[in-house]
């Protein structure tokens, strides 16, 4: 589903991410981990196409992939969400939601302006389709609210609403437990499993550990820009690299 | 009702009370003003279309007023043409124009994009004041013609306030439109975060030139308007100063909202009327009103009131419930 080949970033004189080859296979949950600074991010976002890699390849179901623009991604089907979670304050939940729906509708300027027939149609539906976005995040109680004032943890579900709405083959979640209390994670992690189910491949960086070796099929460690393992959780967990990575080194 | 029930409806009302206006002000000076309120009020939504809902700053919008101004008044004092046709040449130039330097300037952002458009609006002036062959610089191009349709000619107050505001409320009914389309749910998400609105699949550098587009042809037909009605134009309505007003009536009116732009217009062409006395410094207040505005009441006026009229609702509600208890 999703290929990366070499990939390399450097900043300035700073390596953040050195020669990192990985693969997510279709319909898996995925999750990147490491220390803080190991490169996660600035992986998600060279994929993301908001950051060009200095060398290397992103494949994404076996179209190279790049040097495409994040607005040519969506079209695609390869959406992300954010660590500082990025809604359009000013709008309601349903506008977000709506806007999610932007490649999957194509009225221009000239026919929204004089509501010609098509795009009058084309708005109705992507009202019902948002609002059944929301009923499958459970939100749609909030739909008339402005996204500025949702709390934390809403605003974290919207995100991923909006994403859904693109109806992508691939989510990239950027830490989506960070700042949710542990009831709202238990329920990030039942959602995210039925994101899964619904055919949909996720990836996601974390730190939240419980939470990744619950739901993650497979699992990337990086550490200091280098991929240091992969392998299933339990792999992971017993990997000795990762433990000294993680917890420092031992003797 | 539903929202969108009341919307159309609030539509028809302010739709009537302008046609129906004029019945009131017969003979009335006050007419006058209101055909110039017709003509701001186009060039506010103009720039609110690109301020108010893409969140991008132009700080040169008279310049393309003046473009259609000048197109329309040099080519119809010199060739026998159709001036209605000249207006819609004038819109497809000002609309080229602006789609050609919308793509180097709005790759700016802020202060940069406001620099930029500063820029051009300077350039445009010096344009129109030295071009003098052709725009008769700063002694002005006079003696361009009324329009006409048949022989129904618009040389009188009347007949140029219905003018205005057919092309006014059809500027305001299109706005409203595709300020609730997709197309106007994508600016917004530009306005608040472009990064999130690009991973959402919105082409904002597209986009945004195609509304910066959009913005110069209505204050293109705004220009154009403007010269067939005054007969005389001169570089000095189009400088930097009507910029900076155009910015004052769309802040203060409300940014993203259209009738907020109509308000913003009727006020700042209104003021001067009765502030006769600081003519030579109309631009500090402007700029005092810029000021207080963004710290007293940065959702202008519009809001303002909504906020005001909820809070009255409350404290009625809470009376009446105190009221009931005792």
């Amino acid at each position: 589903m999703l290929r990366l080949n070499g990939i390399t970033k450097i900043f300035g004189g700073l390596t953040a991410l050195e020669d990192v080859s990985f693969s997510v296979a279709d319909g898996s949950i995925t999750g990147v981990i490491g220390p803080n600074g190991a490169g996660k991010t600035t992986l998600f976002n060279i994929i993301t196409g908001l950051y060009t890699q200095t060398a290397g390849e992103v494949y994404f179901v076996e179209k190279n992939i790049s040097f495409f623009p994040p607005e040519a991604l969506a079209g695609l089907g390869l959406v992300r969400t954010f660590q500082n979670v990025e809604l359009f304050g000013q709008m309601t939940v349903l506008e977000n939601v709506m806007v999610g729906l932007h490649t999957r509708s194509k009225s221009g300027i000239f026919s929204s302006a004089f509501k010609l027939p098509g795009q009058i149609k084309e708005e109705k539906y992507i009202k019902e389709k948002s609002l059944q976005w929301l009923e499958f995040t459970d939100l749609a109680d909030l739909a008339d609210i402005q996204a500025g004032n949702l709390p934390f943890g809403k605003g974290r579900l919207l995100e991923i609403s909006r994403a859904l709405a693109v109806e992508p083959r691939v989510i990239l979640m950027d830490e989506p437990a960070a700042g949710l209390n542990s009831r709202e994670t238990a329920e990030l992690a039942l959602l995210i499993r039925k994101i899964r189910e619904s055919g949909v491949t996720i990836t996601l960086v974390e730190h939240d550990m419980d939470l990744v070796m619950d739901i993650c099929d497979s699992i990337i460690v990086l550490n200091l820009g280098k991929k240091l393992a992969e392998g299933t959780p339990r792999e992971i967990q017993e990997n000795p690299q990762v433990i000294s990575a993680y917890l420092g080194e031992t003797e | 009702m539903t929202g969108k029930k009341r919307q159309i409806l609030i539509f028809l009302i302010f739709a009537a009370s302008v046609l129906f206006a004029p019945l009131f002000l017969k003979g009335n000076y006050l007419l006058n003003v209101f055909v110039f309120v017709g003509i701001n009020t186009m060039l506010a939504i103009a720039l609110n279309l690109l301020l108010g809902y893409a969140g991008q700053i132009s700080l040169g919008h008279a310049a393309f007023f003046g473009l259609g101004a000048y197109i329309s008044g040099i080519i119809t004092t010199r060739f026998p043409v159709d001036p209605f046709f000249v207006i819609i040449l004038a819109a497809v130039f000002a609309g080229a124009l602006a789609f050609v330097i919308g793509f180097p300037i709005l790759k700016l952002k802020g202060h940069y994009l406001a620099m930029a458009t500063l820029g051009f609006g300077i350039i445009m002036y010096i344009v129109f004041n030295e071009t003098v062959e052709f725009t008769g610089g700063p002694s002005g191009l006079s003696g361009i013609p009324n329009l006409h349709i048949g022989s129904l000619i618009f040389d009188n107050d009347l007949n140029n306030y219905y003018l205005v505001w057919l092309f006014a409320l059809a500027v305001m009914l299109l706005s409203i439109n595709l300020s609730q389309s997709r197309i106007g749910r994508a600016l917004r998400a530009i306005n608040d975060s472009e990064v999130a609105a690009r991973v959402m699949g919105v082409n904002a550098r597209i986009l945004k030139v195609q509304i910066f587009t959009v913005s110069a042809i209505i204050s293109a037909i705004a220009g154009s308007l403007y010269a067939h009605i005054m007969t005389f134009i001169a570089p000095s309505s189009f400088g930097f100063n009507f910029s900076v007003e155009l910015l004052t009536m769309v802040v203060i009116g409300g940014l993203g909202s259209i009738y907020g732009s109509f308000l913003g217009a009727a006020i700042l062409t209104m003021l001067p009327e009765f502030l006769r006395v600081f003519q030579d410094f109309d631009i500090v207040i402007y700029g005092l009103m810029l000021i207080l505005m963004t710290m007293f009441m940065p959702g202008g006026l519009i809001s303002g009131i909504q906020k005001m009229a909820e809070f009255a609702a409350a404290k009625m509600k809470k009376k009446r419930d105190s009221d009931a208890q005792a």
